[in-house]
C-alpha cells in the first residue's frame, strides 16, 4: 500500500517501475484533490506502459541478437501484434518463453511486415443530421437566454439558409461585429421559436438586419423553383406507395402550426416547418461541399458562397441535360412487347451433350457404395410398351380390390429389419465428418475449442519452425530443433487435462476426441510410439499405425 | 431462401411430399418379393401412419412416370377423410393411363429412366407455394421412394433442383428400391442433409419407412439415423473418365479436362493460349475462354 499526500518525483519514479512491473496496488489519500491528480497520473502511466510494454521486452531479446532494428520496424511490430490477438498469443508464448527468437518469429512473416500501413483510407466525416432548433439554456432565475454556436453549427447554418450567408459577408465586419451578428441570428431564432407571427412582425419592421433573419428566404426560394423544373419524371414513384403517411397532416410530424388567418402583412415573415425540414435533409444528404478549415467563419461562408455560384454556372452552361432527360424517358417509357428482339451481347450457351457431366460423375459416386447385394436383380430385356402400362394397371386394381393386408409386414421380416437398423446405426454413431453439417470442434465447449484451436495454431508454428531447420547442418540449428521438440512435448500434459475433463462430461463426443488426438500424436513423428501408446492408455482404444497423417481436428 | 420468420403450430408438424416412382419398364423388369401392388400397399400404410402422428401433418404424393409426373394425392385437399387410399389409387389408374398415351417409344430395354427432375421440382414448386402461404406452415421435406437408374439426361436439371432445396433448407430422403445405388440420390440427400438408405430386405419396407423416414426434422436433431456411407464425389475427366486431382475447366460450361484442349467439347468455346507452368499459385486450373 503506498499512501501519497504529495504526488513526489521519486514517489511518481516508484510508482512507473512498479506499473511496470505489474501486480495490483491500492492507494490511499488525504483528500480529494490528491486523488484526481494521482489517478490523472496513473492513468497516463498505464496508457504509455500498455503501449511501450512490448518495445521493452522486445529490447533485450533484440540486443541479444545483434540486429538493428530501426525504430518504425519495432512500432510497426507492436502495431501488428497489437491487431492481432492471435498473433500477440503465439509471440508471447514463444518469444518471451524463450522458445524461439524474435527473428525467426518474424522471419516466417515477411509479407506482414512489408506491409505499408495503407489500411486506414481518410474517412470523410458527414454532416451532422440533427437539425439545430433552438434549444438554449436558460436559468430559471434570470431573463437571459443563452445559445451554443459552434463551428459545426455556424457550417450547417451557412449550408442550409444561403440568406444568412449571404448577411454574414454583407454585414460583418462593415456594419457589426461577428458577435452581434450571432446576437441578432439568434434573436430571431428565439422569436421563431415562440411562434409568434405577430412580434416578430413588429420586430423587423424596427430592425433592418433583424428582417434579413425573419423574413423567407429568396434564395432558397429561387432554387426551389430551379430543382422542380428540372426534376426527373421518368422517376419510379412506386416506391413510396408503401408508405403510408400521405393522408396524416405534416407527414405525421407533431407540430403545431398555427392555423389562424393572418393578415398578408404577416405573411413573409411565416416559417414552415415542412420547408425547414426538405431543406435540411436536402443539405444533409449532399454532404460536406467543402473541405474548409471549419474554424475562420468568414472562409467558410465564402467558400460555401463559391459552391454555389459554380453550381448555378454549371446548370445554366449544361443544355446536356434536355437531351439526357428526353433520352431517358423515351427508354422507360417504351413497351417491351412492341419492341422489335435486339442483338444479344454475348453468344447464348449451347450444351451439346448434357450426358458428359453425369458420366463423368458416375465414374467415381458409386464405387464406395459397393453392390450390395439386396436380393434385386434387374432382368435385362425388351419390354414393349403395352405389355409394362397393362401389367402396372393389372397390379394397381389387385390392390384395389385386396385392399391392404394385415398385417402389413411379416413381424419377424419386421423384426429384422429392426435390428439390421439398430446395429447399423449404433456402429456409425460415432463416424463424424461424413456429413457436411457436423463438426467435432462445435460439439465442445467453448473454452475447450478455444483452447484447442490455440494449441493446433502454435503446434503449427513450432512444425514450420523445427522442418525448415532440416537438414541440420550446424549446432545452432540442432539447438534450435531440440528446443522446439521440448516445447512440442509440453503441449501433450496441456491436451491430457482436456480430455480427463471431458471424460467427466460424459458426452459421447469423447469416443471422437481421440481420433484427433490420435491425428495429432501422427504429426509429432519424433515421438510418435510414445505418444501413441498414451493415447491407447487413455481412451482404451488399440489405434493402428499409419504414418503420415495429415493434422485434422 | 429460407422460410421466413416462420413460427410454427408445433415443432413436429411436417409436410412430406413422397415421389414414387411408376416407371413400368422398371417395375416389370425386377423380379423381387416386392411387386407394385405390395409397394402401393407398404406406401398407403405408410402415408396413413404419417397422418396419424399429428393432426395437422400433410402428405402430398406424387408420381414419377416414364413421360410425365403428377400430383396423385394431397391430404389437404381431401373432402372425405375415409377415401384416402381409394382416391389415391383413382389418380394412379388415371395418371399411369395419361402417361401410356404419351409414351413414344414401342419398346424399351431393360428398366428405362423415370422423370426424377420432374417430380422433384413439383415438388419444390408446391413447398415454395406453402412457404408464401403465410407465416404459418409446416416445415416441409421430400422422401423419394426411387428404383429406376439414373438418367444421364437428367443431370443438369436434377443438380439444380438439389441446389435449389438446399437454399430453401428442404431435405431430400432417399429410399432405393432399386438394384443399384443412385448417385444423383446420393448427392441429394447428402447436400441437403437428408437420410439416404437403400433397404436390404425388401419385404420390410413398411418397417424400414417407419423407422427411419417417418421421423420429423425437429425430432432429427436428437435421433440417431443412419449415416451416409461417404461418397467419392471427386471430378472425373469428361475425356477419359479419369479421376483427376488438377486440370483443365471451361470457364464457360464448367467442364473438366485433363489435357489442354483447343476447343471444349461440350459449349464448343475456343480456349486462348495455355498458361505457363512456372506460375507459383497452385490454381492453375483456370482458363480464359473466348466466344464465337
Amino acid at each position: 500500500m503506498y499512501s501519497l499526500l504529495v504526488p513526489s518525483f521519486c514517489a511518481i519514479n516508484k510508482l512507473s517501475s512498479a506499473l511496470f512491473q505489474g501486480g495490483n496496488y491500492i492507494f490511499e489519500f488525504d483528500s480529494f484533490a490528491d486523488r484526481d491528480i494521482c489517478r490523472e497520473f496513473v492513468a497516463a502511466a498505464i496508457a504509455f506502459h500498455g503501449e511501450t510494454g512490448k518495445s521493452t521486452s522486445e529490447k533485450p531479446a533484440a540486443a541479444l541478437q545483434d540486429e538493428q532494428l530501426s525504430t518504425a520496424e519495432m512500432e510497426h511490430r507492436i502495431k501488428l501484434l497489437q491487431e492481432d490477438n492471435e498473433l500477440q498469443r503465439l509471440h508471447k508464448q514463444f518469444v518471451i518463453g524463450g522458445i524461439l527468437t524474435e527473428a525467426e518469429f518474424w522471419a516466417t512473416r515477411k509479407k506482414l511486415l512489408d506491409q505499408n500501413d495503407r489500411r486506414k483510407p481518410k474517412q470523410r466525416v458527414a454532416l451532422k443530421n440533427e437539425m439545430w432548433s433552438v434549444k438554449p439554456l436558460s436559468d430559471g432565475q434570470s431573463n437571459r437566454v443563452t445559445f451554443n454556436l459552434t463551428p459545426e453549427i455556424i457550417h450547417q447554418i451557412f449550408a442550409e439558409k444561403p440568406a444568412v450567408r449571404q448577411a454574414y459577408l454583407k454585414f460583418v465586419p462593415n456594419k457589426m461585429s461577428e458577435k452581434e451578428f450571432w446576437t441578432k441570428y439568434s434573436r430571431a431564432e428565439y422569436l421563431h421559436s415562440t411562434k409568434n407571427v405577430v412580434a416578430a412582425a413588429a420586430e423587423a419592421a424596427e430592425d433592418e438586419e433583424l428582417a434579413v433573419f425573419l423574413k423567407q428566404d429568396d434564395m432558397l426560394t429561387n432554387e426551389a423553383r430551379r430543382k422542380i423544373r428540372r426534376v426527373d419524371p421518368t422517376l419510379d414513384m412506386e416506391a413510396d406507395v408503401g408508405d403510408d403517411y400521405m393522408h396524416l397532416p405534416d407527414h405525421g410530424l407533431l407540430r403545431e402550426e398555427s392555423k389562424d388567418v393572418l393578415d398578408s402583412q404577416y405573411e413573409p415573415y411565416r416559417r414552415y416547418f415542412s420547408q425547414d425540414l426538405n431543406q435540411h435533409a436536402a443539405v444533409v444528404l449532399q454532404g460536406r461541399v467543402v473541405d474548409v478549415e471549419l474554424g475562420d467563419t468568414r472562409s467558410v461562408a465564402e467558400a460555401l458562397a463559391r459552391t454555389k455560384q459554380a453550381e448555378l454556372a454549371n446548370e445554366v452552361s449544361d443544355g446536356n441535360l434536355e437531351k439526357d432527360l428526353s433520352h431517358r424517358i423515351s427508354r422507360v417509357a417504351e413497351i417491351e412487347d412492341l419492341q422489335g428482339p435486339r442483338d444479344l451481347a454475348v453468344a447464348p450457351l449451347c450444351i451439346k451433350d448434357p450426358r458428359d457431366y453425369f458420366d463423368s460423375q458416375q465414374a467415381n459416386a458409386l464405387k464406395p457404395l459397393g453392390d450390395a447385394g439386396s436380393g434385386v436383380k434387374t432382368l435385362k430385356f425388351n419390354v414393349s410398351s403395352v405389355e409394362a402400362y397393362g401389367s402396372l394397371r393389372e397390379l394397381i386394381s389387385e390392390i384395389r380390390v385386396t385392399g391392404l393386408s394385415e398385417p402389413i409386414t411379416d413381424p419377424e421380416v419386421a423384426f429384422k429389419v429392426l435390428s439390421g437398423l439398430t446395429q447399423n446405426i449404433s456402429s456409425t454413431k460415432y463416424h463424424l465428418g461424413k456429413s457436411p453439417h457436423e463438426s467435432i470442434l462445435d460439439s465442445l465447449p467453448k473454452v475447450t475449442k478455444e483452447d484447442l484451436l490455440h494449441h493446433w495454431t502454435s503446434i503449427q508454428e513450432l512444425l514450420k519452425h523445427f522442418w525448415s531447420s532440416y537438414p541440420i547442418t550446424t549446432k545452432y540449428l540442432y539447438t534450435k530443433v531440440t528446443r522446439l521438440k521440448d516445447a512440442m512435448s509440453q503441449v501433450y500434459p496441456k491436451l491430457q487435462v482436456h480430455f480427463v475433463l471431458l471424460d467427466n462430461y460424459n458426452c459421447f463426443l469423447y469416443n471422437g476426441l481421440p481420433t484427433c488426438v490420435y491425428n495429432f500424436s501422427c504429426i509429432f513423428s519424433l515421438n510418435s510410439r510414445k505418444l501413441r501408446n498414451l493415447c491407447s492408455q487413455i481412451s482404451g482404444i488399440k489405434f493402428p499405425y499409419l504414418s503420415n497423417q495429415c493434422f485434422r481436428l | 431462401m429460407a422460410p421466413a420468420a416462420s413460427k410454427l403450430y408445433a415443432d413436429d408438424v411436417s409436410l412430406l411430399m413422397v415421389l414414387i416412382d411408376t416407371n413400368p419398364f422398371f417395375w416389370n423388369s425386377i423380379n423381387t418379393s416386392l411387386s407394385f401392388s405390395k409397394f402401393i400397399s407398404n406406401v398407403l400404410a405408410f402415408l396413413n401412419s404419417i397422418l396419424l402422428l399429428n393432426q395437422l401433418n400433410q402428405v402430398v404424393v406424387i408420381a414419377t412416370g416414364y413421360n410425365s409426373c403428377d400430383y396423385i394425392f394431397d391430404s389437404s385437399a381431401l373432402q372425405n377423410h375415409n377415401q384416402k387410399g381409394e382416391s389415391l389409387l383413382q389418380k394412379l389408374e388415371e395418371f399411369v393411363d395419361k402417361d401410356e398415351s404419351l409414351c413414344r417409344d414401342d419398346s424399351v430395354d431393360g428398366p428405362g429412366f423415370s422423370l426424377l427432375s420432374g417430380s422433384l421440382s413439383m415438388a419444390l414448386c408446391y413447398i415454395q407455394k406453402v412457404f408464401r402461404s403465410g407465416p404459418l406452415h409446416p416445415r416441409p421435406r421430400i422422401l423419394c421412394l426411387h428404383g429406376s437408374p439414373d438418367g444421364p439426361g437428367q443431370y443438369v436439371a436434377i443438380m439444380n433442383a438439389i441446389f435449389s432445396a438446399q437454399r430453401s433448407m428442404v431435405p431430400i430422403d432417399s429410399c432405393i428400391i432399386g438394384a443399384q445405388h443412385s448417385a444423383f440420390l446420393q448427392q441429394a440427400s447428402y447436400i441437403t442433409s437428408g437420410i439416404y438408405l437403400k433397404p436390404q430386405l425388401l419385404d420390410g419396407l413398411f418397417q424400414y419407412l417407419t423407422t427411419v423416414f417417418a421421423t420429423d426434422l425437429h425430432s432429427r436433431s436428437f435421433l440417431q439415423l443412419p449415416k451416409p456411407v461417404g461418397v467419392d464425389f471427386r471430378a472425373a475427366c469428361f475425356c477419359h473418365k479419369n479421376t483427376i486431382d488438377m486440370g483443365y475447366i471451361c470457364s464457360v460450361c464448367l467442364s473438366i479436362f485433363c489435357k489442354h484442349h483447343k476447343k471444349c467439347s461440350t459449349c464448343g468455346s475456343v480456349f486462348g493460349q495455355a498458361q505457363t507452368q512456372d506460375s507459383s499459385t497452385p490454381d492453375r486450373k483456370r482458363k480464359t475462354s473466348v466466344d464465337n
